[in-house]
C-alpha cells in the first residue's frame, strides 16, 4: 500500500447490476469502514462475512433447541414413567409435537443455516477471489428473512393448541384438520415459518450462483474452483428447481386449513397422498442440498491435512451434478407402502438404487485422497474422516430402503430413524465442526484450542454411535417410529434395554458439545492470534489475513493454480497457493 | 488503478472466465425459475386432479369464459406496452416510457377488475373455494396469480413515478424496466396457461 | 446370532423379504468392510511420518481413476442384481392378490382396528357382517384378503412377524394379502404417525388351526347378534 496515495471514500458499496462481476470486483476499491455505525456493521450489514456468522449464531442457537428436543424424546423413550429432569412429565400429543420441532428445527433451522448458510455465505467470495456476494443486500434479506421464520417457529411453541404435532412431515390429513391434533394456530405458523425459510434460501442462493458464475478473480477457472463452491452451487441450484412443489404444497394445505378448501381432504373430495407426492418431491432432493455442503467441507480439509490433491476432481464434480439430478427422481421410495400404485415401486427402487453410485464415487475418491498421504490428525481432519465415515454406514444402510420390498419391512422403523441420521448427523455436524475448527482462525482470527478439540471429537464420535446403532437393532425387531412409549408392545419388551442405552449415549453426546461451546467462546478471547494461512492451504481464502478485511482482499488476487496443490514432486515446499505464478507468467508484486 | 487490470491484459485471466450475462438478469432468472416451479407444481397438480376426477365439465361451466378471454387479451396488450416502454426508453424518448408504463399500470388494473367482477359474481352464486376441488383450483390458481399481478402493478408503477419525477433517468433504467419487463412477462404466460386450463376445457 | 437381528417369520412371503434382506446384507456389507478397512488402513498406515511425503495422486488419468470406477461399475451390476431380486418377490406381495379363502375389512380409526367379517352369508355389507375389534382371527395355511379403510387419518397396518406393511389411506380402499403359516398370536402395530395415540394402536392376529378358527366364527358369528365384540386378550 502506497502512503499517502488518496483512498476512495464509500460506505457500504452498492455493486451495480450492469456490471459483469469482473469489473464490480475492480471497480470497488478498498476503504475504510471507519463511519459506519455498529448496526449497520454487525446488525444489518451487507458484508458476506457477518452474514456468514449471523447464520452461525443462528444455527448454533437453533441446535440448542434441536438438542434439547432431542435429550426429551430420548429421555421419554427410556424411562416411560418419570419425569424429565428440567422440564417435568409430557403426554403424548406433546411428545409428537416434540419429534415435529426436532426435525424441523434441525434440518431447516440447523443444517441449512450452519452448512449453506454461515459457510457458504462466508466462503464463496473468499475462495474465488471476490470481494462480496453479487448482491450484498438481498443477502442481508435473507438472513433477516430466516431470523423471522425461526421466531415465528419458536412463537408456535407457545401458542393455544401447542405447535404442530404432525412430523416435519406434515402428513394429510392429519395436519390438515385441527380436530384430529388439536394443534390449530401451531400447524398454520409452522407453514409460515417453512415458507419464510424457503423464501430465504431462494435469496441466498442466487448469491451463490451469480457470484461463482460472475465475480471469479482472474485466472480463477471453473475447473480451479475450491470443490466445495461446486458442491454449494449445486445444493443451491437443486434446492432452488426443487422447493416450488412443496410451496404449492403448502399454500394448497394453508388453503385446507384456512378457507375451506380440499386439496388433502377425501371428506372434500381431495387426496392425502398428493401432499406426500408434493412433499417428497421436494424433501429428497432436499437432502441433497444438506448433504452435498457438507461433504464440501470434508473435501476442504481432507487434502490439507492429508497434503495431498483431492483425487478425481473432475470426477466428483461429474458425480455431484449426477446426484443432484437424479434426487430429482426417486422421492417415491418414500412412498413404497403409502397405497400408490404398486407398479410404482420398481421404476423408483432402480432409480434410488442408481443414486447410490455417484455417493460411492465420491466416498471412494475421499478414501483415495487420503490414501498415500501424510496424514495429521488435528481436530479438522478428525471430524472430517469422522463424517466420511459414519457417512458410510448412512450410505449402505439407505440400499435396504431403496428396495421396495425390503422396504415393506423396513419403512416407518427405527431402522429409517438410524438411517437418515448416519446421514445427516455427519455431513451436518461432522462436516459442519470440521468446517467450524478449520475455518475458526480465518474467521476469527484466533485458533481453537487442539486438546479441548480433540475432546469434543471422540465424544461426539463415540456417542454418536453408541446412540444410533442400538436404533438399527430396534429398527430391525419392527419398532415403529414415532412412538411416544412401547409399553403397548410385547415385541418390544425386549430391545427396551437398546432405548436406555441409546438415551444415555445421546445424554453423553449433547454434554460433550460443551467442549465446542467454551471452545469457541474462550479462543474467542484468549486463543492464540493466527496467522494468515495456519494449515498451509492452497485456496484463496487463506491468502489473506484472519480475520479478511472488510473488502475481503487487498489486491483481488490472480489465480495461476489449481486449488489443491499439495506435496507437487520437484518442488521445496509441499504445497503451492493458487495465487503462485506459473513459470512463464509476470509475477504479481506481492502486496501483502 | 489496480494491478489487477495489467494481469488481466497479460492473458492469465482467460476470456470467458465470466458467463457475460449481467448479475441482476442471471438475478431474474433465478426467482423467475422458483417461481414457474411453483406454479408448475400447482398446474401440475390441477392436470392430474382433473384427469383422475373426470373433468369437472359441471363445474367449469359457470366460469365466464367471455370474461376470461378479455381478460386474457388485457394482458397481453399489457405486455405489449411493456415493451414498447422498454423501446422507447432504450431510444432515450422518455414521456413515451413513462406513457407506456401508465398504459401497462392501467391494464393490470383492469384486468383485477375483471377478475374482481368474476370473483364477486362467482361468490354471489355460492361458489367459493371451499365448492369443490374445482373450485379449490380455480380460486387458488387465479389467487396466487392475482398476488403476482398485484406485485407486478406495484413495481411497474413504482417505475412509472420514477419516470415522470425524472430519478429512473439516472442510471441503469433500461436494466430495470428489462427485468420489470420480463418479470411481467412471466406473469402473463402464467395466465397463458391459466386461460385454458380454467375457462376453456 | 445374525438370524437374531429380525424377528421370526410367519407368513409365506416373509421368508421372500428376508431373502432380498440378506442378499443385500451380503453385498453391502462387503462394500462396507471393504471401504472402512481401506480407509482405516490408511489413517494408520500414512500418519505423517518423519520424512515420507504424501503422493501427488490427481486421479486424472484413467489408470489412477480405474479404481474409483471399477468398484463403482461393479457397485452398480450388483444394485441391478439386488434391484432384479428386489421386483420379483415386490410383484408377488404387492402386484396381485392370489385367490383368498377369507376376506376381513380392516377399518384403522384413531386409536384402533376394527374387523369386519362378511358373515355366515359370506357378503359384505349384510346384516350378518360381524365387526371384531382389537383382534384379527384368521385360519392358519391360508390366504386371507384384507381391504384397509381409515375413518380418519392415514394409519399404517404393520405385523412385523408377517414382514406385512401397508399404509392406510382415507378415501380409499386398499386391498392386501398374507397367509400365516402356523397358528400364534401376531402383534400388530400402527406405523404411520396418527395422532397421539399412535402409541397405543395396538392389535393381534390370531391365527389358528382350521379347528379353532371354525369354533371362533362359529361362535363369534351367531346370527342372534348382528354384531359381536369378541373378549379381547388383554395387552
Amino acid at each position: 500500500m502506497t502512503p499517502g496515495r488518496p483512498r476512495l471514500r464509500r460506505t457500504n458499496p452498492t455493486p451495480t447490476a450492469t456490471e459483469t462481476g469482473i469489473q464490480m470486483n475492480i471497480a470497488i476499491a478498498p476503504h475504510h469502514q471507519a463511519e459506519t455505525s455498529f448496526i449497520r456493521r454487525y446488525i444489518f450489514s451487507t458484508d458476506h462475512k457477518v452474514i456468514g456468522k449471523q447464520y452461525m449464531l443462528l444455527s448454533l442457537t437453533m441446535a440448542i433447541i434441536g438438542g434439547f428436543t432431542a435429550y426429551l424424546i430420548r429421555w421419554q423413550l427410556a424411562w416411560p414413567e418419570t419425569d424429565i429432569p428440567g422440564w417435568g412429565a409430557i403426554g403424548p400429543d406433546n411428545y409428537n409435537a416434540i419429534i415435529t420441532m426436532h426435525g424441523t428445527v434441525m434440518v431447516f433451522f440447523v443444517a441449512m443455516p450452519f452448512l449453506l448458510g454461515a459457510f457458504g455465505n462466508y466462503l464463496i467470495p473468499l475462495m474465488i477471489g471476490a470481494r462480496d456476494m453479487a448482491f450484498p443486500r438481498l443477502n442481508m434479506m435473507s438472513f433477516w428473512t430466516i431470523f423471522v421464520a425461526a421466531a415465528v417457529l419458536t412463537v408456535s411453541m407457545f401458542v393455544p393448541g401447542g405447535p404442530a404435532a404432525a412430523g416435519w412431515t406434515a402428513y394429510t390429513p392429519l395436519s390438515d384438520n385441527p380436530i384430529y391434533t388439536g394443534v390449530t394456530w401451531g400447524q398454520n405458523l409452522w407453514l409460515l415459518a417453512l415458507a419464510l425459510e424457503f423464501a430465504s434460501f431462494l435469496m441466498g442462493g442466487i448469491n451463490f450462483l451469480t457470484t461463482t458464475l460472475n465475480m471469479r478473480a482472474p485466472g480463477m477457472t471453473l475447473w480451479r474452483l475450491p470443490l466445495f463452491v461446486w458442491l454449494e452451487v449445486t445444493a443451491a441450484v437443486v434446492f432452488l428447481l426443487s422447493v416450488g412443489p412443496l410451496v404449492a404444497g403448502a399454500l394448497m394445505l394453508l388453503a385446507d386449513r384456512t378457507l375451506g378448501t380440499g386439496f388433502f381432504r377425501p371428506d372434500r373430495g381431495g387426496d392425502p397422498l398428493l401432499w406426500e407426492h408434493l412433499f417428497w418431491f421436494f424433501g429428497h432432493p432436499e437432502v441433497y442440498v444438506v448433504a452435498l455442503p457438507g461433504f464440501g467441507i470434508m473435501l476442504e480439509v481432507l487434502p490439507v491435512f492429508a497434503r495431498k490433491p483431492i483425487f478425481g476432481y473432475r470426477t466428483m464434480v461429474w458425480s455431484t451434478v449426477a446426484a443432484g439430478a437424479l434426487s430429482f427422481v426417486v422421492w417415491a421410495h418414500h412412498m413404497f407402502v403409502s397405497g400408490m400404485d404398486p407398479r410404482l415401486a420398481t421404476p423408483f427402487s432402480v432409480t434410488t438404487i442408481l443414486i447410490s453410485v455417484p455417493f460411492a464415487i465420491l466416498v471412494f475418491c475421499m478414501i483415495a485422497t487420503v490414501w498415500g498421504g501424510s496424514i495429521s490428525f488435528t481436530t479438522p481432519m478428525l471430524f472430517a474422516l469422522g463424517g466420511l465415515a459414519s457417512f458410510i454406514v448412512g450410505g449402505v444402510t439407505g440400499i435396504f430402503l431403496g428396495s421396495a420390498t425390503t422396504d415393506i419391512f423396513l419403512h416407518g422403523t427405527y431402522f429409517v430413524v438410524a438411517h437418515f441420521h448416519y446421514t445427516l448427523f455427519p455431513v451436518t455436524f461432522f462436516g459442519g465442526f470440521a468446517g467450524l475448527y478449520y475455518w475458526y482462525p480465518k474467521m476469527f482470527g484466533r485458533m481453537m484450542n487442539e486438546t479441548l478439540g480433540k475432546i469434543h471429537f471422540w465424544l461426539t464420535f463415540v456417542f454418536f454411535n453408541a446412540v444410533f446403532i442400538p436404533l438399527f437393532a430396534v429398527g430391525l425387531r419392527g419398532n415403529p417410529r414415532r412412538i411416544y412409549e412401547m409399553s403397548s408392545y410385547n415385541f418390544l419388551a425386549p430391545v427396551q434395554h437398546l432405548h436406555v442405552i441409546a438415551t444415555i449415549a445421546t445424554i453423553g453426546l449433547l454434554v460433550g458439545q460443551f467442549a465446542v461451546v467454551v471452545n469457541f467462546a474462550w479462543s474467542m478471547a484468549r486463543g492464540k492470534k493466527a496467522a494468515a494461512n495456519p494449515w498451509h492451504a492452497a485456496t484463496l481464502e487463506w491468502a489473506t489475513d484472519s480475520p479478511p478485511p472488510h473488502e475481503n482482499f487487498e489486491h483481488v488476487p490472480v489465480v495461476y493454480r489449481d486449488a489443491y496443490e499439495y506435496s507437487v514432486p520437484g518442488e521445496a515446499n509441499d504445497w503451492i497457493a493458487q495465487t503462485e505464478p506459473a513459470i512463464g507468467h509476470l509475477s504479481h508484486v506481492a502486496a501483502d | 488503478m489496480d494491478r489487477e487490470l495489467d494481469a488481466a491484459g497479460s492473458g492469465i485471466f482467460e476470456p470467458g472466465e465470466t458467463i457475460g450475462m449481467p448479475i441482476g438478469k442471471v438475478g431474474v432468472w433465478w426467482f423467475l425459475a422458483s417461481e414457474i416451479m411453483v406454479f408448475g407444481g400447482l398446474i401440475g397438480t390441477f392436470i392430474l386432479f382433473r384427469i383422475a376426477h373426470g373433468g369437472w365439465a359441471d363445474e367449469a361451466a359457470h366460469v365466464n369464459w367471455r370474461l376470461g378471454a378479455t381478460n386474457t387479451f388485457v394482458l397481453l396488450t399489457s405486455s405489449c406496452t411493456m415493451i414498447m416502454a422498454l423501446s422507447a426508453a432504450r431510444t432515450g424518448r422518455r414521456e413515451r416510457t413513462a406513457h407506456f408504463l401508465l398504459a401497462t399500470v392501467l391494464l393490470g388494473l383492469t384486468f383485477l377488475g375483471i377478475k374482481g367482477i368474476e370473483y364477486t359474481r362467482e361468490i354471489s352464486e355460492g361458489f367459493t373455494p371451499a365448492s369443490g376441488m374445482f373450485w379449490s383450483f380455480y380460486f387458488l390458481l387465479t389467487g396466487l396469480h392475482g398476488i403476482h399481478v398485484i406485485a407486478g402493478i406495484i413495481i411497474n408503477a413504482t417505475l412509472y413515478v420514477a419516470a415522470i419525477r425524472g430519478t429512473l433517468w439516472s442510471g441503469h433504467h433500461e436494466e430495470r424496466l428489462e427485468f420489470a419487463g420480463l418479470y411481467w412477462h412471466f406473469v402473463d404466460v402464467v395466465w397463458i396457461f391459466l386461460f385454458p386450463l380454467l375457462y376453456l376445457s | 446370532m445374525l438370524t437374531g437381528l429380525l424377528p421370526a417369520n410367519a407368513s409365506t412371503f416373509g421368508g421372500d423379504i428376508d431373502h432380498v434382506f440378506w442378499l443385500i446384507f451380503w453385498i453391502v456389507g462387503f462394500w462396507f468392510v471393504l471401504a472402512e478397512g481401506v480407509l482405516a488402513y490408511s489413517l494408520v498406515r500414512y500418519r505423517k511420518g518423519s520424512s515420507k511425503r504424501a503422493a501427488y495422486l490427481r486421479g486424472d488419468s484413467v489408470r489412477q481413476l480405474a479404481w474409483v470406477l471399477v468398484p463403482a461399475a461393479i457397485i452398480l451390476c450388483l444394485d441391478l442384481g439386488i434391484d432384479r431380486a428386489g421386483a420379483s418377490a415386490w410383484d408377488r406381495i404387492k402386484g396381485g392378490i392370489p385367490p383368498a379363502a377369507t376376506t376381513v375389512r380392516i377399518t384403522a380409526k384413531q386409536f384402533n382396528w376394527n374387523f369386519t367379517y362378511p358373515g355366515p352369508d359370506g357378503k359384505f355389507g349384510t346384516a350378518d357382517d360381524v365387526t371384531v375389534e382389537n383382534d384379527l382371527h384368521v385360519p392358519a395355511g391360508k390366504v386371507v384378503r384384507f381391504e384397509l379403510r381409515s375413518e380418519d387419518v392415514i394409519h399404517s397396518f404393520f405385523v412385523p412377524e408377517f414382514r406385512l406393511k401397508q399404509d392406510v389411506v382415507p378415501g380409499r380402499t386398499i386391498a392386501g394379502w398374507f397367509q400365516a403359516d402356523k397358528p400364534g398370536t401376531y402383534e400388530i402395530a400402527c406405523s404411520e404417525l396418527c395422532g397421539f395415540g399412535h402409541y397405543s394402536m395396538h392389535g393381534n392376529v390370531v391365527v389358528q388351526s382350521a379347528k379353532d378358527y371354525e369354533a371362533w366364527s362359529h361362535d363369534s358369528w351367531t346370527p342372534k347378534t348382528a354384531s359381536n365384540k369378541s373378549n379381547a386378550d388383554s395387552d
